[in-house]
């Protein structure tokens, strides 16, 4: 098979996108943000439930697309849980790097390695768009703010 | 001086002589020959489309209808000889009938602002079918959003046909015009036009027909159709971008207020008042995409050596050959299977998302379309997020077409 192919679609990436964590509504969420892609009409919607601290107590996400949405949507949630919001918007920081295919600074090393499987998307630039909705939905879910848009 | 071509078709038709008018056709994606079936979003431009193009600007290129300079000479009759050449393609009756656009969607635009803006109440009715393209619906929109306008929607059969009948059904008292595509560019389907039209005006209603596929695939008459208004664009005729054109019978475009203001569309400018010039130019703000009218006219010649007859034939051919093999496929949903159809093949695949499989078939090196086409009102007819669409144009091959379900086949064994 074609390498970047092999790349991207990894048996990570295929499982998570397939078997999604997380996926389903959240009854007590505290959070909800819903992302759209106008390009595919792909969409997605994040639960988020904070904690006194502002800690993600739990999340979860709901939607329909591509193996890259689906399975960084899920990889994304299973990241996720436990962090402060701070931590998350740091945790999306560096993946938007990686998925262009820059370096991901300031990553700790255990993050860096798990998202280092989306980093195959950065050969695929039309795909990119796939692969960050999750993140930016969760963020402006977080900001409470307006539906997010990959554009 | 260039005399306009009168080339005769040569009988029959075959694709691999004309693949070599199309360069780009050899050019190789990821190591892999392409396999270019994208030709419902845009279709690749024949040598004799880019020579007139380069000719006309090497050789004959001004500003038209300004100058009485010898060149401006030339390119206002060149210009108006292109709008002739239209004229002939879709057998107006008049070369003042074709109004040259940027597009099938700058034609279609001018209609919603020029024509039935000022003849839209609130609550008067525009018909429209589920299946339009967005071009032929978000204009419709905008005179629902700013003058209350009420969109009515057809509905298409199960298999993607639609019953003129069922236009008749649409089609009330405050209806004020019908909308719709000749043929489909998700379903392929080409809608029975004439009749359309003639049970809208037996109700007295006009009708715009888009023909931004339909021009491609089909002969138009457009005096035999009797349609009002008819839409092509150039870019998917083998022509270039930036051009296409909007016919209109004399009467309603003689009733039409100007869309774009500027220079060529006036008659007369004062500080107090303007007067308008007479259709087309009044439609005609500014320089117009003159280069590209001369390419468009030149792919029009281009289809006037070839028998037409015989590439819908070989694009049949293609489409029977594609459909039949994918239907093989028992996770495959084919999406449009009208008795009449053009060469166009929308399907599902169960469990796998049209972008994976695209993506997929890039690296094969097959050029396909997914997503929803700009026909989200279809997709959600049919129940579809997205579908990959292939479309066939008169130099593809079954060849190709087996590299394509090959492609497609492999796609499903990566992805699950
Ligand atoms: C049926 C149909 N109508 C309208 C359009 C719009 O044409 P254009 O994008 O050239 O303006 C297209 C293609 O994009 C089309 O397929």
């Amino acid at each position: 098979m074609d390498q970047g192919l092999r790349e991207l679609y990894q048996e990570v990436i295929l499982d998570h996108s397939r078997h999604p964590r997380h996926f389903g509504a959240l009854e007590d969420a505290t959070h909800t943000g819903e992302g759209y892609n106008p390009l595919c009409g792909d969409r997605v919607k994040i639960y988020l439930a904070l904690d006194a601290e502002n800690r993600i107590r739990d999340i979860a996400f709901e939607g329909k697309g591509c193996a890259i949405s689906q399975a960084s949507a899920s990889m994304m949630t299973d990241m996720l849980v436990g962090r402060t919001a701070k931590e998350a918007e740091r945790l999306m920081g560096g993946f938007l790097h990686l998925v262009k295919g820059e370096d991901p600074n300031g990553l700790a090393e255990q993050d860096r390695e798990r998202l280092e499987v989306m980093g195959g998307i950065s050969e695929f630039p039309m795909r990119v768009k796939c692969a960050t909705l999750a993140w930016h939905t969760m963020k402006s879910a977080l900001e409470g703010g307006a539906a997010a848009k990959t554009e | 001086m260039t005399a306009q071509p009168k080339l005769k078709p040569i009988p029959g038709f075959d694709p691999l002589t004309a693949r070599k008018d199309f360069e780009i056709l050899v050019r190789r994606v990821y190591g892999k020959p392409l396999a270019y079936l994208d030709n419902a979003a845009s279709a690749q431009k024949p040598r004799p489309v880019l020579d007139a193009m380069y000719d006309f600007a090497s050789g004959e290129y001004a500003n038209v209808h300004r100058g009485v300079h010898y060149l401006s000479a030339v390119a206002t009759e060149r210009y108006e000889a292109a709008r002739e050449t239209v004229r002939r393609f879709l057998n107006a009756a008049h070369a003042d009938e074709i109004v040259f656009t940027k597009g099938g969607t700058e034609a279609i635009n001018l209609v919603a602002h020029s024509y039935l803006a000022p003849r839209i109440q609130p609550g008067d009715e525009i018909v429209l079918s589920v299946m339009e393209h967005h071009s032929n619906i978000v204009p419709w929109h905008f005179l629902r959003e700013r003058y209350g306008a009420v969109l009515r929607w057809i509905d298409v059969n199960d298999d993607g046909s639609l019953d003129a009948g069922a236009v008749d059904a649409a089609i009330g008292p405050k209806t004020k015009l019908v909308s719709i595509a000749h043929m489909s560019n998700v379903l392929g389907t080409i809608t029975p036009l004439k009749e359309i039209v003639a049970r809208a005006h037996a109700k007295g209603v006009p009708v715009l027909a888009d023909g931004c596929q339909g021009a491609v695939h089909l002969a138009v008459d457009v005096r035999d159709l009797n349609v009002d208004f008819y839409v092509l664009t150039g870019h998917k005729l083998y022509g270039p971008t930036g051009i296409g054109a909007l016919y209109g019978k004399r009467a309603p475009l003689k009733s039409m207020r100007p869309f774009n203001g500027g220079g060529e569309m006036i008659r007369e400018v004062t500080r107090d008042l303007v007067t308008y010039a007479d259709p087309p130019a009044r439609f005609e703000a500014g320089t117009p995409p003159i280069i590209e009218a001369v390419g468009l006219a030149a792919a029009i010649d281009y289809l006037g050596t070839l028998d037409r007859a015989a590439i819908a034939a070989h694009e049949s051919d293609l489409l029977a050959h594609a459909t039949e093999q994918v239907k093989e496929l028992n996770w495959v949903r084919v999406i449009g299977e009208a008795k009449d159809k053009g060469s166009i093949l929308s399907f599902e695949t169960d469990g796998i998302h049209a972008h994976d499989v695209a993506t997929i078939l890039d690296r094969e090196g097959v050029a396909v379309r997914a997503g929803h086409h700009c026909a989200q009102p279809l997709m959600e007819r049919f129940g579809a997020a997205s579908t990959t669409r292939a479309s066939f144009a008169l130099y593809n091959t079954r060849e190709e077409v087996d590299v394509f379900v090959a492609a497609l086949r492999k796609a499903r064994s990566i992805l699950t």
